[in-house]
């Protein structure tokens, strides 16, 4: 024992410890493993290059066009045959409709009559004869029955049915001021409205006449052919105010597809269209080659890879040397250290995701016009919440393989277990090995539902295609595809908390 | 003991000591800590020894709140460690040098240690110079040798300043020169008032540095003592005889009532008689000797008289029975050392 003892007495000063130094140290942590820092960047390389392949591999013999945008701002498709008039101030149209077939090309140098769900022939009111021009319509349909639709994204369920001699549908448009009604009924006596909506623009002089048309005949997600309908009319009434002055022949929107033709017989027309008068989707049924802006981000798939392997080291490297305890002695609120740690890597990883995002879609895009392709028009509010949903996915998705890791404790099975979980549903149901119902679940129920930020085109029930993510639609809303991956990190990252809290160190 | 007044009064109000009350801890069906109970005091290294699986590093780790225990509890100047704001202010401790990110310069290791804290850059150049570190500081941990890790551990522990050092073995690894080095540094900061807690199995670096020794086994105290009186518990009662006449000399003395050993052709060890005694006995019975003196044990032959029960009975495995002559060890070392008398 020492015979005389000095009190001990600091000479250092104390410093503080709450949340504010813990991020700090956890900062610090991060920035200074030059392998994270590396993995980090190998990520956003790989989105870039990915990004890149896509845009520039393939090279289109035409230029890049311009799409149609509809009243909404919407990229439509306008293009029918119909005989019209002009027609001004309120009045009504009455038709009836008996036959609707479609024909398509089923091998070389045949045509064979086919079932096209969304062939279309029936009445319509239109701001002029210029493509992509306001509308209103009440029309059958061949699968469909009878819809009343308006300006292209608009669309509502009449009477169910299909058409046929025995089973023919009245139609009729009522204008009144900005408004067009549409009635149908079964026996020309009997109407029922269906809707009455209010067109975009509405002339005082409008268009008004008998249409068909007919979108492509879609055998499979990779095979379709040009399709067009025949319909055949009744005798068209008008009333209400309108006086007839004789229906001119006509197509709208241009292109060989839009050819047709109308054969003015006793007390009727019969009239062939084809095209379709819809908003434009992507895959199959797309018109061209149309890309979504998604697309150039396909490489976030690889991207995520190299950012969950490094969340997950970040804390499996501290178990397996051992560093875990000094990282909570440092800071026994372990919690706190867990929550540090995500919050950290969460930003970083945001802004990785966030700035890679911008730079593929600003590289990618003239790459790609340049190559022909056509983008799929966004306006400037979708194109940001891709870029900022691209961070909000990686640092997500860092966050689940970080808490992932923090369960596990061993890089090997975390990384493992995070991939099996993320990027395996989401390449298994973006690639021909499961049918596409499989891997829509895949994508609704795992982390990988995540991946439908990138949607930026939307569903139309009433537009035929298959809705795949290959060409860029997901089961799941981007919100709440986001939703289900941030559960799954959410769930995860409370595990971990109670785990590291129970667990000895 | 008082304290003068200072500008952190929240560290002023704690007491340098280390309180270990009573630990109990089960991993499955083996006793890691059976009811360990010791204190360490402030301004003295303690040295904290046993044989491998004792529990001294797992009570280490129950004491920086690492591990949980079933019973017990562990405290830091009188608060369980978890409830300690700024704890490396209040404790620094070396658990594992390996415990490294290998790819971090060593530098970045102590920067990111003092940021959790609310310390700068300029506290971890002073803890690199005290350690010794300036110029490896910005290469890689792991590349460094164990003695440098051992300096980085010591140096991360130094980082807060704090009276209360855990030190894991920190002599493992160390050259010569590094042990000196280390046993100095030590020295020093016991100096300073600091409550010093080293583990290590080396007994020889304790009985040169440690003031009080913490002898565990089996994952309970065996003694609790000042260095010197372990080694007079160990050496009490014998005495070292040479002499050339060793049988003659082991008959008289064993008439006389004495345990005579034989260490060597030349050395008897004696228990049982003073050394007057042995002297006057020699005399009386013209038994020629060359020296008669008091035995000194090492410490290391006092701890392996103290752990003996404790090592052969973790060589059996661990569903053995407890021995009961464990219990005695902890009451009564001097009994059991002379008791036991292995003399060479």
């Amino acid at each position: 024992m020492t015979a005389t003892m000095t009190p001990f007495r600091r000479e250092t000063e104390v410093g503080r410890d709450g949340f504010g130094q813990l991020l700090h140290a956890e900062w610090t942590k991060l920035r200074t493993v030059r392998g994270w820092v590396r993995g980090l960047g190998l990520g956003a390389v790989l989105m870039i290059l990915i990004g890149l392949f896509g845009a520039a591999a393939v090279e289109l013999p035409n230029e890049a066009s311009a799409v149609p945008l509809g009243p909404d701002g919407e990229p439509v498709r306008d293009s029918f045959y119909w005989v019209h008039q002009s027609l001004t101030g309120d009045g009504s149209i009455t038709v009836a409709v008996d036959s609707l077939t479609q024909q398509a090309d089923t091998g070389p140098g045949r045509q064979d009559n086919v079932t096209v769900p969304w062939a279309k022939a029936g009445l319509m009111i239109k701001e002029s004869v210029e493509p992509t021009s306001s509308y209103a319509a009440v029309l059958a349909t061949a699968s469909h029955g009878v819809r009343m639709q308006y300006d292209y994204t608009h669309d509502r369920a009449g009477l169910p049915g299909a058409v046929s001699a025995a089973a023919p549908r009245w139609l009729r448009l009522t204008r009144s001021g900005n408004t067009v009604t549409g009635y149908n009924s079964t026996d020309g006596s009997h109407w029922t409205k269906v809707e009455t909506v209010r067109p975009a623009t509405l002339p005082a002089t409008v268009e008004v006449g008998l249409f068909v048309t007919s979108p492509d005949h879609i055998e499979s997600a990779h095979q379709s052919t040009t399709s067009s309908a025949t319909a055949h009319f009744g005798s068209v009434g008008l009333q209400d105010g309108w006086q007839g002055s004789g229906w001119v022949p006509d197509h709208v929107g241009g292109g060989p597809q839009s050819a047709g033709e109308s054969t003015e017989s006793a007390g009727g027309f019969t009239i062939r269209g084809s095209g379709d008068i819809a908003p434009i989707v992507g895959g199959i049924a797309s018109p061209g080659n149309i890309v979504p802006l998604g697309n150039f981000l396909v490489g976030t798939f690889a991207g995520l890879i190299a950012v969950m392997v490094v969340a997950t080291t970040y804390i499996t490297a501290e178990y397996r040397r051992g560093l875990i305890r000094t990282t909570l002695t440092a800071s026994p609120r372990r919690g706190r250290v867990l929550a540090a740690k995500a919050i950290v890597l969460g930003a970083v990883t945001f802004v990785v995701g966030l700035v890679t995002a911008a730079v593929v879609i600003m590289v990618c895009e003239p790459i790609a016009k340049s190559h022909g392709f056509t983008m799929f028009p966004v306006d400037l509010w979708t194109e940001l919440r891709v870029v900022v949903s691209t961070g909000a996915l990686l640092a997500v998705a860092a966050v689940f393989a970080l808490a992932v890791g923090a369960v596990l404790r061993r890089s090997a099975g975390a990384v493992a277990l995070v991939i099996a979980a993320m990027i395996l549903p989401y390449i298994l149901a973006t690639s021909p090995v499961l049918p596409a119902g499989a891997g829509n679940w895949l994508l609704r129920v795992t982390p990988a539902a995540g991946f439908a930020v990138h949607q930026t085109v939307q569903k139309y029930p009433q537009v035929f295609t298959y809705y795949t993510p290959t060409s860029g639609y997901f089961p799941l809303s981007p919100l709440a595809g986001f939703a289900v991956l941030c559960g799954y990190a959410v769930l995860a990252l409370g595990l971990a908390v109670v785990l590291l809290r129970r667990r000895d160190a | 003991m008082t304290i003068v007044a200072h500008d952190f009064p929240s560290l002023l109000d704690m007491e340098a000591t280390i309180e270990v009350n009573g630990l109990r801890k089960r991993f499955g069906s083996t006793v890691a800590l059976d009811g360990m109970s010791f204190t360490v005091r402030p301004g003295q290294i303690t040295g904290f020894v046993g044989p491998n699986g004792a529990g001294k590093s797992t009570t280490m780790r129950v004491i920086l709140g690492l591990d949980a225990v079933d019973e017990g509890a562990a405290l830091i100047g009188g608060q369980p460690y978890r409830s300690l704001r700024r704890p490396l202010s209040h404790v620094g401790a070396l658990l594992d040098a390996a415990a490294l990110q290998p790819s971090r310069t060593a530098r970045n290791h102590l920067l990111w240690l003092a940021h959790s804290q609310g310390m700068g850059a300029g506290r971890v150049e002073e803890v690199i110079a005290r350690t010794g570190l300036q110029s490896v500081a910005r290469r890689k941990a792991g590349g460094f040798s164990l003695g440098m890790r051992q300096r980085l551990g010591l140096a991360a522990a130094l980082l807060g300043d704090p009276p209360v050092l855990i030190l894991d073995e920190p002599f493992n690894g160390l050259d010569p020169e590094g042990i000196v080095w280390m046993r100095g540094l030590l020295a020093g900061l016991a100096r300073e008032g600091r409550a010093v807690l080293v583990s290590s199995h080396f007994m020889s670096e304790m009985q040169d540095s440690a003031g009080h020794l913490v002898v565990v086994g089996r994952g309970r105290v065996v003694a609790d003592t000042s260095v010197a009186e372990v080694i007079e518990a160990a050496s009490q009662g014998r005495v070292t005889l040479r002499t050339t006449a060793r049988s003659a000399a082991m008959t008289v003395l064993a008439q006389a009532g004495a345990t005579v050993a034989s260490s060597d052709a030349a050395t008897l060890t004696v228990s049982g008689l003073s050394s007057e005694r042995i002297v006057a006995l020699l005399q009386q019975n013209a038994v020629p000797f060359s020296e008669v003196s008091v035995y000194r044990a090492s410490l290391e032959e006092a701890y392996m008289e103290l752990t003996r029960d404790s090592v052969e009975f973790s060589s059996e495995g661990f569903d053995a029975p407890r021995v009961p002559a464990l219990n005695d060890a902890a009451n009564g070392v001097a009994n059991q050392a002379a008791a036991k008398g292995a003399v060479r």
